[in-house]
């Protein structure tokens, strides 16, 4: 969706401001955000995809002018409701006022560390041979979808060059909608900076952008 | 903030979702089990293990496991190596992707618009925003994490180096180096 996280190419955020000695957490609640985040992901009501979708669909006007934390945190209650597993009087109070509903698992502390050390890879078979090679010169479809992509717009229609197959993997597309996880081929690929921004772009930079093969055709000419 | 967010927790701990005690686990583990000098370790082995390095480019994954790094965003690792003719530099422009395992959590300009925004159309700027000025015929390169690999900068080996241990090589690796803003040490200078 063409929403607020889509920020590659915007202008006027002003310069990178990176904080002297930077604590790791800047109030005790992101240490909550964080871990509440992560601990109900493990409940499997959800998936990865499924988060980066309720966070991009936050409000533009909230999502530009709150913390990342904040923003997890937000989408965290949306996904809570969506999913029927608080509802919003209960976050409005906090009490509960409904019966918990089922989830598939509930992460233990002593499962805790293996759970974090092992991640979640999100690597797959898929059936199909890859439709492209290194080498190959590709356009990036110009699809704006309401749903969740991991295509940015600043390369929809642009042309690069495939520089590396890396796998199949799960497709966020599909993935963050319970559409199913469809591994497909995910490919680097190299767009030089005049392709993206035009005649003023940096004659000697370059950028690379890890696409699923449904993103792509194969370049005319 | 915090009395929401308390809410919320108050509210997860009585229906059962959630284990208090995994949430203690789960804090205690990104504030000191994991963190960028993780990453540093696997630069200086690289920069001092040629048969390491190669180790690194053929399956970035499983050799930096090797050093006991492994897990959530860490789950798919690419090394990319900077050198005199090309600089590298690793984004997410469409949220907060970040190499956990090497890295730790981000720092908040890397979440930022700011930083979102302008690294791909100006990485230049960027760079100056952090102090780093680049000859202008050195290529930049930039990431966008825009799936689940996650990138780690092998910057460049400094001069004078050629001595260390990798002990001692560590301690030049910022993390800013390793995301590509910024440049590793010299030996004997302060960060």
């Amino acid at each position: 969706m063409n929403g607020p996280q889509d920020l590659g190419g915007q202008m006027g955020h002003g310069p990178v401001r990176p904080e002297q000695d930077e604590p790791l957490f800047h109030a005790e609640w992101e240490k909550k955000a964080l871990a509440l985040t992560l601990a109900m992901g493990a409940c499997g009501a959800w998936t990865i995809d499924t988060s980066r979708h309720a966070r991009e669909s936050l409000p533009p006007t909230i999502y530009l002018s709150v913390g990342y934390y904040e923003i997890w945190l937000r989408a965290l209650e949306r996904l809570l409701v969506a999913h029927g597993l608080a509802s919003e009087a209960e976050l409005a109070t906090g009490r509960m006022l409904q019966p918990a509903a089922p989830v598939k698992r509930v992460l233990k502390a002593a499962a805790t560390p293996a759970l974090l050390a092992a991640g979640s890879p999100c690597d797959r078979p898929c059936a199909s041979p890859p439709a492209f090679q290194p080498g190959d010169r590709v356009q990036m479809l110009n699809d704006h979808v309401p749903t969740h992509t991991r295509l940015p717009r600043y390369v929809r229609g642009r042309i690069g060059e495939v520089v590396a197959n890396n796998g199949s993997f799960v497709l966020p597309d599909t993935n963050a909608h319970g559409k199913g996880e469809s591994p497909i081929w995910c490919y680097s690929i190299r767009f030089q900076a005049k392709e993206l921004w035009g005649a003023g772009a940096d004659k000697a930079s370059e950028v690379m952008v890890d696409c699923w093969e449904p993103y792509m055709t194969k370049a005319v000419a | 903030m915090e009395l929401r967010v308390k809410a919320l927790e108050t509210i997860l701990i009585e229906k059962g979702y959630i284990d208090p005690a995994a949430i203690e686990v789960i804090i205690e583990t990104y504030e000191h089990r994991v963190g960028p000098r993780n990453g540093a370790r696997v630069v200086a082995k690289a920069w001092s293990d040629t048969d390491y390095l190669a180790r690194l480019r053929e399956d970035a994954t499983a050799a930096i496991a090797e050093l006991g790094f492994s897990g959530r965003q860490g789950e798919h690792m690419r090394i990319v190596e900077n050198t005199p003719d090309l600089h590298n530099l690793v984004v997410c422009t469409l949220c907060s992707c970040y190499p956990w395992s090497v890295l730790g959590l981000p720092p908040v300009w890397y979440k930022s618009a700011p930083y979102r925004a302008k690294a791909v159309i100006d990485p230049r700027g960027v760079l100056a925003d952090f102090g780093v000025n680049l000859p202008a015929d050195q290529t930049i390169r930039v990431w966008d994490s825009t799936a689940e690999l996650r990138y780690l900068v092998i910057p460049q080996r400094p001069p004078g180096s050629d001595d260390l241990s990798e002990e001692a090589l560590a301690t030049l690796v910022t993390r800013d180096a390793m995301i590509g803003t910024g440049l590793a040490l010299a030996p004997g200078s302060t960060p």
